[in-house]
């Protein structure tokens, strides 16, 4: 698989998440992703941007493009926060420990083509999504 | 606009100014007895599990205030991603554009003079 482009951005506090968004749109339309696909793409980032910033404290973003043999965009959103105790009850749609809707990691998946999730308690959580032209 | 509000979101708005929209609204309807609320979101290029809790907060304050709130506008990729991430806006009503959401909230108005009496304003 074929790197094209990455780079990293830092999702600390409200308004990176906005920045995520945008730059997510950007590397969405250069890669001459659909407008729906462009939507998905930044909905879910805009979930794991926010849950980066709410559970983990803050973390890093990593974007990365993608050609060869497919073209698409992975994002890889990295905290070191305390961690999820359940992987699998997280993923659940409507479970939550803040005062979300519970549909972040659950929806961001439906969101996209790949979805990987890593964690541990006081190791931090790593979630990486992919989506395909 | 007579007894109606209408919300235009230009901008793509960080979590703090979605809550502050909320309250301000919120706040507005009350001062201004307004009966029902547009909130035209054809400019937002996404709507996520933060700003959909928002427009339902939104109409759900509105109508114990005794309003009604109709959202216009809404993209259709928008539309789409919104029933894949799993939101249903429960209590939100919608409509295709601003005229269209105007006629829904004249007719619902209309509706409920005659169970509770023409309102004295």
């Amino acid at each position: 698989m074929a790197l094209v482009s990455a780079e990293t951005l830092r999702v600390d506090a409200e308004p990176d998440v906005v920045q995520v968004r945008r730059r997510v749109r950007e590397a969405c339309a250069s890669l001459g992703f659909s407008l729906v696909d462009q939507t998905k793409m930044v909905t879910a980032a805009s979930e794991l941007a926010r849950n980066t910033i709410t559970y983990g404290g803050g973390g890093v973003l990593s974007l990365q493009t993608l050609n060869g043999p497919r073209v698409g965009i992975r994002l890889t959103f990295a905290d070191k926060g305390p961690g999820i105790p359940d992987v699998e009850l997280a993923m659940r749609d409507g479970f939550t420990t803040g005062s979300g809707l519970g549909l972040g990691l659950g929806g961001a998946k439906r969101l996209v083509n790949e979805f990987d999730i890593s964690s541990e308690p006081g190791g931090g959580t790593t979630v990486s999504i992919t989506r395909w032209k | 606009m007579g007894d109606f509000l209408l919300v235009t979101i230009q901008i793509d708005m960080h979590d703090r100014l979605a809550i502050a929209l909320q309250d301000d609204l919120t706040n507005t309807i009350s001062e201004t007895e307004a009966r029902g609320v547009l909130i035209d979101i054809s400019s937002l290029e996404i709507v996520d599990s933060f700003i959909g809790r928002m427009l339902a907060n939104i109409a759900a304050m509105a109508r114990v205030l005794d309003a009604e709130t109709v959202v216009v506008g809404m993209q259709p990729a928008v539309a789409i991603t919104l029933v894949e991430l799993g939101l249903s806006l429960p209590g939100v009503r919608t409509a295709l554009n601003v005229d269209a959401g105007v006629e829904m909230l004249r007719a619902s108005v209309d509706g409920t003079k005659g169970a509770y009496g023409t309102r004295l304003r």
